[in-house]
């Protein structure tokens, strides 16, 4: 057994059910790029086209050289040099104009594919900078990876063969008007088969559309299972839940496989037939055509040419084909990063700034809900300028959420919150994010210098030397190897717990806030440590700290204690005060009464 | 993990993960490959014996020219419809099963294929699983994930289209040359001659999109790492406004990596026109002087034009190859670095066949443990220390001391560099890993949980384990109010890591996963560090209760833990430096009565010290 696999890619359901036609989506598709890119995209197709038109005149080169050269050379022995020359250096420059339109096309389409590929990319990953914060709540990580790298990749893949396909057309009218010019019944025989093979190409589209996209979300999965078992490796490792782990993987990889066998069987009847057809026409050709020629109306070198026109027509149909079979994938894999473009951003850029000094804070009737659940409801608080507030309340019972709320990251279902006088969405986003600083549970450390984890680019070096003693890191920091510059983070030098909470700490205070949230921020701290900080910070700064606090000597420095549980604020008041309660008393007092037992 | 990712320097793991340029030939990812992925051997004899059948049959269709040109109208006695009609009609017999015959040597590969990946898949994951935590540290988890997903994708879409045009393209270029001597060998000859200077030519263009493609892989990977650092940290960038540098960093990955996926192009676009002339030079020369000594060659016209045809028609598999190139190097950049995860040596093997653990209570042994990551100095220092069964012990000490590295010892996340770590007076290494799983049980910090409900998330702790074993589980930690108040009880689902749970009601359910596993002996490395006092204080008193029948260590900063504790451990740079009862601890000067004060300084305040 093992646990049920995560968030299901959800765009999969609706890419199945969607009445809007694939080649309306997959059209918009590539106009979006045609529009952005639009020079590249027509030297690709002047490549493309070129190709085409080099190609078909290297089969008129060869009915050349049969009609004028080998005919006559074994019929009466004659051989003109002059011409012999004259088509030598016309089979190469054929081939150098086939070279030349390969080179336009391929350059200038990579071009413009990686261009899109790359905006797409850059649009993307700024718009998870710009959604709220609930939008990455709700969403495995694995999954919002996946799409900046497959889905992205496979959504402009539909570009690749996309000149190739549209000089498609042109090689198929040049294709007709070739075969005219030999003789009807001919031209006939091939107005017959291109249809047949656009035909057969459309049909053979449909069909894998739906095994196609059930491949892509199977993809998915696979990537999730495998983010998620990462990141719990260690208590994967100490619950043995590896074979478990391994199971789940097989799980999702096996459903990948099935669909894409599904595909596979489609393409082994498609494939075969589509090369097939010229095939099959070339000996319809000959049977007719060997009739003609001795009839006299059309000559051997007709044969030719029209023979290697039937040939030239398999691979750019094939091309074609990998675009039909590339559309509804790019398609699909682009609607669910669409899907993920379409949530909407936050726009938080009031006009107003934040009064002078600490700031206050007033909460009135707040109602948050999480992931559907109502975690508060509905609270009032107020905390003074320039006091320090612990918020103190048992597991669960809402101390982060509320925390959270008053620095603004999350949306309240109803109620309000001001900080300084002032709703979160009337002051511009960059004075809200410097004066309100909140230090999370769980410390984030970014792969960078601990000066750019502290100062983030915008603080200086002694606001940082300073933030970094006040949190009481300056000590181990000066022992690193590089000191401030030493790299940390996901690829950095390894910091324990506790030493990144401080430097964490010291990002807050570098802000220099005029309103810190700590959400149980120094946990990870040596308890004497923690004094040292907590001293520290009560002398250093002139502002409102509102504290999630468990430690009795945390909530003896604050001015009052807001009192909550289950989502409520049962009472609030001095510390003092509130010992009165006796649920309070028990809660704060545990480990002087667990001691006494 | 409270001295969690303390792995320095694993650089030459890193680079075995990490890997930058792969610096091997394509013939030896093929080969290690396939040695890894032995079913790519089965059945491929007659799959690739059903392909070239295929893609000789091809040919039927010059040789039909030549046929009808020859003999059916520049013949001696002219216009022969009924020998016109017979090849023909035979043609077309054999274009028809042509193709049932490729159908199925496509169904045989496609099948092959996707097993092989599957189970490539399977395997690197199972093997990533067994690596030391050491190798499995944040930063490389993007990593990971990329070569279990996307580089894995470059080699499924290889298979789906490149695989099957290198069998029936060499295929045909192998029948076309067979089919070209029959009619004249000289020519053939100097055909072969006059394309021989492409074989250095593509090797060199091989070379250097396989050094492309690989550069274009570590772009991707360090994009994805900085888009994953904008996922998880996004709590911090939006709370401090940090959007704007993080926006800058992505974009210029972003561009680095454009820019090498464009570079990587310039082989691309440049091959094909170089096969392409170097074969139209060699038909100019085959017409040229197929002409000329078409006497000395004995070539009939029909002969003639169907030679023409013939190295017409093998241009275009040699310019297809051209086109599938690209995506092999692609696929073998990415099989490369897929391979070279297995690569990464496991640090902690099992042994073949383990002892298995008395039940009940456990004794733990450490006889100078010495340990060390793979580089960088000791973090246990001969560590010598016997612990009883049954012993309430708490191990504390500044962060670093090597707490975490003791735990991880006991449970064997590790192995030590020297000396040897006895459970129940088995040396750890000989036990075997279901025995150990069920008997030593760690509740580390960091509380995962999987995307599941909490009773799920709780039973992972006992393989077969039922939902009463779970409800009992609560009950005894005392946890059932806080059950009762979540909104669907033990039902609740806790979303991806257990977002939708508080890091303290994490460390909860992490802790009655462990009591369901009922082990002998009980690991806590802080593990109730976000719980708030009172809930600690009950879960204290709850496992006081329950460490009858079992051995247990708490790692904490509170000192609570170690008030209660029958043998109080304290570590200080990798040593054991104090060890006794509390109360003996604590009325000696020393590292324990500093730390101890300054705990009581902090939890009490207003109170004397109470020693």
């Amino acid at each position: 057994m093992g646990p049920p696999r995560s968030s299901a890619p959800s765009s999969q359901a609706r890419s199945l059910t969607d009445s809007d036609h694939l080649w309306r989506r997959g059209a918009r598709l590539i106009v979006r790029s045609l529009r952005a890119y639009p020079g590249l995209h027509a030297l690709a197709m002047a490549g493309a086209m070129g190709f085409v038109a080099a190609s078909i005149g290297g089969a008129w080169v060869l009915r050349a050289a049969t009609d004028n050269l080998v005919v006559p050379a074994f019929d009466d022995g004659v051989v003109d040099g002059g011409e012999v020359l004259v088509i030598v250096v016309l089979v190469v420059a054929v081939s150098v104009g086939r070279g030349v339109g390969v080179i336009f096309r391929r350059w200038f389409l990579s071009m413009a594919e990686n261009r899109t590929q790359r905006d797409w990319r850059r649009n993307l990953v700024h718009h998870y900078l710009d959604v709220p914060l609930r939008f990455h709540r709700e969403r495995a990580a694995g999954t919002l990876l996946a799409h900046a790298d497959i889905d992205l990749t496979t959504a402009t893949m539909v570009l690749k063969p996309l000149a190739f396909s549209v000089s498609v057309l042109v090689l198929v009218l040049l294709a007709v008007v070739t075969l005219l010019m030999i003789h009807p019944l001919i031209a006939t025989l091939g107005i017959v088969l291109f249809p047949l093979l656009v035909g057969l190409s459309r049909n053979y589209t449909s069909r894998v559309e739906q095994p196609s996209a059930r491949a892509q979300a199977a993809v998915g999965e696979v990537s999730s299972v495998a983010h998620e078992s990462f990141e719990g490796a260690l208590v994967v490792k100490t619950l043995g839940l590896e074979d478990a782990e391994v199971a789940r993987l097989k799980g999702a990889s096996e459903r990948l496989r099935q669909e894409r066998l599904v595909v596979g069987r489609i393409r082994a009847v498609f494939e075969p037939t589509i090369d097939a057809l010229p095939n099959l026409g070339v000996v319809l050709l000959l049977l007719i055509g060997s009739w003609l020629v001795s009839e006299g109306s059309a000559t051997p070198g007709d044969l030719v040419l029209a023979a290697v026109v039937f040939g030239l027509l398999a691979t750019p149909l094939r091309v074609f084909g990998f675009f039909l079979e590339e559309l509804p994938r790019s398609v699909v894999a682009l609607d669910r990063v669409d899907e993920v473009m379409a949530a909407p951003i936050e726009d938080r850029d009031g006009e107003q700034t934040l009064p002078e000094g600490p700031l206050d804070v007033r909460v009135r009737g707040l109602v948050v809900h999480y992931e559907g659940y109502e975690v508060l409801h509905g609270i009032d608080a107020d905390v003074a300028a320039g006091q320090t507030v612990a918020v103190v309340g048992s597991t669960g019972a809402g101390k982060t959420t509320l925390l959270e709320a008053v620095a603004g990251l999350l949306d309240p279902v109803a109620g309000s919150i001001q900080v300084g006088g002032r709703d979160v969405n009337e002051v511009s986003a960059a004075d809200w994010s410097r004066d309100v600083s909140i230090v999370f549970q769980e410390s984030f450390l970014f792969t960078d210098s601990i000066a750019e984890n502290v100062g983030l680019g915008r603080a200086t070096a002694a606001d940082i030397a300073w933030a970094l003693q006040v949190a009481g890191a300056k000590r181990f920091v000066n022992a690193l190897p590089h000191g401030v510059d030493t790299v940390v983070g996901e690829r950095g030098a390894t910091l324990s717990g506790g030493q990144r909470q401080r430097v964490a700490l010291a990002r807050a205070l570098a802000q220099r806030p005029r309103l810190l949230l700590l959400d149980d921020a120094t946990s990870a701290v040596d308890p004497r440590v923690e004094a040292e900080i907590l001293g520290a910070l009560h002398q250093a700064l002139d502002m409102t700290v509102l504290i999630v606090a468990h430690r009795l000597s945390t909530i003896a420095l604050a001015d009052a204690v807001v009192y909550v549980d289950d989502g409520r604020v049962v009472a609030v008041g001095p510390h003092e005060d509130l010992l009165g309660r006796e649920d309070y008393r028990a809660l704060v007092t545990a480990y002087e009464q667990g001691s006494n037992l | 993990m409270s001295e969690p990712s303390a792995f320095p320097g694993l650089d030459e793991v890193a680079s075995l993960i990490d890997e930058d340029v792969p610096t091997v030939s394509a013939t030896a990812v093929f080969r290690r490959g396939v040695a890894v992925s032995p079913e790519l051997r089965a059945g491929l004899g007659v799959t690739a014996a059903m392909a070239l059948t295929a893609a000789v049959g091809r040919l039927i269709v010059p040789i039909l020219v030549q046929q009808v040109l020859d003999h059916g109208i520049l013949g001696e006695s002219g216009y022969r419809a009924g020998y016109v009609w017979t090849v023909s009609l035979i043609a077309l017999a054999v274009v028809l099963a042509i193709a049932g015959l490729s159908r199925v040597a496509l169904l045989r590969l496609v099948w092959m294929a996707e097993t092989v990946l599957m189970n490539l898949r399977v395997t690197v994951f199972s093997h990533l699983h067994r690596l030391s935590l050491a190798d499995h540290t944040e930063s490389r988890r993007g990593v990971l994930v990329a070569r279990v997903t996307s580089d894995v994708e470059t080699l499924a879409r290889f298979t789906q289209w490149g695989l099957i045009s290198w069998i029936t393209d060499t295929a045909i270029i192998v029948g076309t040359l067979a089919v070209m001597t029959i009619y004249s060998w000289q020519l053939t000859v100097m055909v072969i001659l006059v394309h021989l200077p492409l074989v250095p030519f593509l090797r060199w263009v091989q070379r250097q999109q396989f050094v492309s493609y690989g550069l274009v892989r570590t772009r991707v990977a360090e994009t994805l790492g900085q888009v994953s650092e904008t996922v998880t940290g996004a709590s911090v960038i939006r709370a401090y406004g940090y959007d704007g540098p993080v926006g800058e960093r992505l974009d210029e990955s972003i561009e680095r990596q454009y820019r090498q996926q464009q570079r990587s192009q310039i082989w691309f676009a440049c091959m094909l026109p170089v096969v392409d002339l170097v074969s139209s030079v060699s038909l100019a020369v085959s017409l040229g002087v197929g002409l000329w000594w078409r006497d000395d060659l004995g070539l009939e016209a029909g002969q003639l034009v169907a030679f023409l045809f013939l190295v017409n028609l093998v241009l275009q598999p040699i310019s297809q190859l051209g086109e599938v190139l690209d995506q092999t190097q692609t696929a073998l950049a990415g099989w490369w670095k897929v391979l070279r995860v297995l690569d990464v040596p496991v640090d902690v093997t099992e042994p073949e066949e383990g002892t298995v653990l008395a039940s009940g209570p456990l004794s733990i042994e450490f006889s100078a443990v010495c340990f060390s990551y793979r580089i960088g100095g000791l973090v246990l220092d001969d560590v010598t220390v016997r612990i009883e069964p049954e012993t309430v012990v708490a191990v504390v000490g500044e962060t670093g001391a090597g707490k975490s590295t003791f735990a991880q010892l006991v449970t064997r996340l590790a192995d030590p560099v020297e000396g040897v770590v006895r459970i129940g007076g088995v040396d750890l290494r000989t036990v075997s890993p279901e025995s150990r799983r069920a008997a030593i049980r760690m509740v580390p910090q960091d509380g995962f949980l999987f995307d599941c409900s909490i009773a799920d998330n709780i039973g992972f702790g006992r393989a077969g384990s039922s939902r009463a074993d779970a409800e009992r589980a609560i009950d005894e930690l005392g946890l059932g109010s806080w059950v009762a108040g979540l909104p669907a009880g033990l039902d609740t689902t806790v979303g991806e890591r257990g977002s939708r749970l508080s890091v303290g009601e994490r460390q909860l359910v992490a802790l009655a996963r462990a009591q369901v596993a009922d082990p002998g002996l009980l690991l806590l490395d802080e593990a109730t560090s976000s719980v708030d006092p009172e809930t600690e204080e009950a879960l204290a008193s709850a496992l006081e209760r329950l460490a009858s029948g079992r051995t247990m260590i708490s790692i904490a900063h509170r000192l609570s833990t170690a008030e209660r504790a029958d043998l109080v451990l304290v570590f200080d740079q990798g040593r054991i430096v104090q060890s006794g009862s509390h109360e003996t601890l604590a009325a000696t000067p020393g590292v324990y009565q500093n730390l101890y004060r300054s705990w009581l300084g902090n939890t009490r305040s207003g109170q004397p010290p109470a020693t």
